[in-house]
């Protein structure tokens, strides 16, 4: 890494810290309804809801009705976007006149969306309507990431709480998280987008007459109306010239922001946060950047303060960050060493005070390497998903580094609410270790950890791995799933490999080159991803509700500290092999192997 | 089942309203307000026609102009209405074709440069529309242009200079050109 790369993270992490610790506090307020004098009139207009809703805002409930609630409501979700899909031809808000999406990929799109996964099948600009854009996929980015916020609140209240069923109301929890937190930061973050040149527009898609005439070639359209096949069924190809370009429009600051925000990560356009309308400037680039890992971190402290020992935050603070420094040092010292197949071929890959250098395929001159590479590592430390270059042209061992960070289930800061809950699963599973080891019940934050908990953790931690590595399997045995593999070699079971990976934790980054809008990876996917979110939530649910029902034990001299050096390295170990014991097999098969070839002496 | 069906439908209905409707027609507005150009995609107008934006790349092959990064998109390069990168795995022997196919062009329109290509200029960006080039991807054309269009090299290397972005604070970004911008430049030297 050079200097400016290392300054360049270093500002990050300062500026997170800075940004998600008071944030923190708010959202401590928020959850505990402590809300300020100033909003009486928007608290009002909350009553009204819950009164229309025949919801009493006060009552709490178990973790049994909250779970169903929650489902419930991502249910209706799923149904909404599916159906907003199929109907968007006859839909206002349709100035391109795109046509409905075909069922396979219209459920796979709105379970990838209710699931906060965002996988995308689809190119955005070429297929979705601007009412589809906002009514179905924004509204979306908004429920999932409420979805995980209120799940990790309830863990929390789970383990603040002394001998009690409640774990809080879900419609008031989803309702306030959404109205005092992701909507006003949405609002503020759009405005800066566009103030740096993120559209937001209804308009029609802009020609523009190009300074020179491109000549290229396109497929020959056969009297049918579909692309002629010569005998070996390739498609015949004819020379073309145009002085036009089209440049896509529509309402984008508005879905990038919650997209940002919510650990979403699915773009408007097909090139997501690589496109110049979604992402301009290198400062749009940094502020994406702090907003993916914002909530995140500032759940952390949250999590710190309403278990009454700050200390207890700052722990999985470290662990994370300690994770998180690793990757990004990896992922950018490969990128910018660079391909040495390409600079046989007599380029200039060194960096300078003039260039980048390095691996720049799939990367935007603007970014560079150092902010591609870090971008890479927060959006996959995160189960955000939203990309700045393209992972599938990453090298081999940089490209790992993304995959790595998702299969160790989306703990490094994770997603919104997601990714503390699950930190904080391993945390139990941790202090069991611990506690086997030196014989006494386990417990953490005064909370005995027993079979109950044990087993849904089990549950927990183990249903994401089982998904990928059996659903990465059957691809790599079908035919349809070998059908969508665009590079040849160990890189093609890669391809595979991160498209399961990556729906199974809910991330919905690509190795993009993977041709996944076919009915086999259309449902495979939407499966994955449907498990790989609710079959981790219900479990958490129940261990919210096992620990709120539980005495908080007072600390004695035999607890195990879970605020020292000591836990955090017990709990970056325990994440560290549960994640590299399940995957390094799969992983030799494809970045490793790559890697050999692609350093081999010729 | 009621205590389900009726919240679930209520709460559904006014945030999806709240969150899909409002939400982005405030944003629309305060956009077209305050930052009217940035939300309409930061045009550039000549005599009244719209002949770019400042953000999004063109595709050039004249010697003439500054070449820009390559493009993936389909069917043509620079296709701003179906961004995407080319996806091609660093062993891809189909990216070492594009690669070598780009050093081949430059070769062929200025036979007499021998240096190495700046790799920005060999490759593909990740949106198929990036409005930028290095410094050193200018500068690795600068004798060519100025042979093209009879023009004295360090005039053209002074319009590299003038365009040169740096890094925001020293850390944020590259330093880069923007391509299209500096051929309209190239063009209104010569008018």
């Amino acid at each position: 890494m050079d200097t400016q790369a290392w300054l360049l993270l270093v500002a990050y992490l300062v500026a997170l810290l800075l940004l998600a610790w008071p944030l923190g506090r708010w959202l401590v307020n928020v959850a505990e309804g402590r809300l300020p004098r100033w909003l009486a009139p928007v608290r009002k207009a909350e009553q009204v809801l819950y009164r229309v809703a025949g919801i009493d805002p006060a009552a709490g409930i178990s973790w049994r009705p909250y779970a169903v609630a929650l489902l419930a409501f991502n249910l209706l979700g799923t149904i909404a976007v599916y159906v907003l899909q199929r109907l968007q031809g006859v839909l206002p808000l349709n100035p391109q006149g795109m046509v409905a999406i075909s069922p396979d990929s219209a459920f796979n799109t709105a379970i990838s969306f209710v699931t906060n996964t965002n996988w995308q099948g689809y190119v955005g600009e070429a297929t979705m309507s601007y009412l589809t854009q906002m009514l179905a996929l924004t509204v979306q980015n908004f429920f999932s990431a409420a979805t995980g916020i209120v799940v990790v609140i309830a863990l929390v209240r789970g383990f603040a709480a002394r001998s009690t069923a409640s774990i809080g109301n879900f419609w008031v929890d989803v309702t306030r998280v959404t109205l005092y937190v992701l909507l006003p930061l949405s609002m503020l973050f759009a405005a800066y987008l566009v103030s740096q040149g993120v559209i937001q527009n209804f308009s029609q898609y802009k020609d523009v007459q190009t300074l020179e005439v491109t000549a290229f070639q396109q497929p020959r359209i056969g009297p049918d109306g579909q692309p002629s096949k010569d005998a070996k069924g390739d498609p015949v190809m004819e020379d073309a010239k145009t002085d036009k370009q089209t440049l896509a429009m529509g309402p984008v600051a508005s879905q990038e922001a919650i997209k940002m925000l919510g650990t979403n990560g699915g773009g408007f356009f097909n090139a997501n946060s690589a496109h110049p309308y979604e992402n301009p400037t290198a400062a749009t680039n940094f502020a994406q950047m702090l907003s993916i890992f914002l909530i995140p971190a500032a759940l952390v402290f949250m999590f710190g303060r309403m278990v009454g020992d700050p200390r207890q935050g700052w722990a999985v603070l470290t662990a994370m960050t300690a994770i998180f420094v690793i990757c990004v040092i990896a992922v950018t010292m490969q990128e910018q060493q660079g391909n040495p197949l390409i600079s046989a071929l007599g380029v200039d890959q060194g960096i300078s005070a003039t260039q980048p250098g390095g691996n720049m395929e799939g990367k935007e001159a603007r970014f560079g390497i150092a902010a591609s590479g870090l971008f890479a590592a927060i959006t996959t430390a995160a189960s955000c998903g939203a990309v700045n270059g393209m992972h599938d042209s990453f090298t081999p061992l940089g490209g790992m580094v993304p995959l790595v960070l998702m299969q160790l289930g989306e703990v490094v800061f994770g997603g919104v609410g997601t990714g503390l809950y699950s930190m904080l699963i391993f945390a139990i599973l941790a202090v069991f270790i611990a506690g086997l080891m030196i014989g006494r019940t386990p417990e953490y934050l005064g909370k005995k950890i027993e079979t109950f908990e044990m087993k849904m953790t089990s549950i927990a931690i183990l249903v994401t791995p089982i998904l990928v590595l059996a659903g990465a399997a059957v691809a790599v045995l079908a035919d349809a799933g070998r059908a969508g593999i665009a590079n040849p070699g160990a890189h093609g079971f890669s391809e595979i490999l991160y498209a399961f990976t990556s729906a199974g934790n809910n991330n919905g980054s690509a190795f993009a080159g993977l041709s996944a809008n076919s009915p086999f990876y259309n449902t495979m996917l939407a499966i994955v991803m449907w498990f790989g979110r609710f079959a981790v939530i219900v479990p958490v649910l129940a261990i919210a509700g096992s620990l709120a029902a539980k005495k908080r034990m007072a600390v004695t001299a035999g607890t195990l500290p879970t605020h020292g050096p000591l836990f955090v390295g017990l709990l970056i170990g325990t994440v560290l092999l549960v994640g590299l014991l399940n995957y390094v097999p799969a992983l030799a098969l494809g970045p490793v192997v790559e890697h050999l070839v692609l350093w081999a002496p010729k | 089942m009621n205590s389900i069906v009726r919240p679930a439908i209520v709460m559904f209905t006014v945030l999806s309203a709240l969150t899909g409707i409002a939400y982005p027609l405030i944003v629309t507005g305060i956009a077209q307000l305050v930052f009217p150009d940035q939300a309409a995609g930061s045009l550039i107008v000549r005599d009244g026609r719209p002949i770019g934006s400042s953000l999004i790349g063109q595709s050039f092959s004249d010697p003439k102009y500054f070449w820009g990064r390559l493009s993936a998109t389909a069917p043509q390069p620079y296709n701003a209405g179906n961004s995407a990168g080319s996806n091609l795995g660093p062993l891809n022997p189909a990216l070492l074709a594009a690669v070598q196919g780009r050093i081949d062009a430059l070769h062929k329109a200025d036979p007499d440069n021998t240096a190495p290509v700046p790799v920005d200029l060999v490759t593909a960006s990740g949106s198929g529309l990036d409005p930028h080039l290095s410094v050193a991807g200018a500068q690795y054309q600068a004798t060519r242009i100025a042979n093209a269009r009879g023009l004295p090299v360090a005039q053209v290397q002074q319009l590299i200079a003038q365009h040169t972005e740096g890094r925001i604070m020293g850390f944020l970004g590259e330093p880069r050109v923007n391509v299209l911008l500096m051929n309209l430049a190239l063009d209104a030297l010569r008018s």
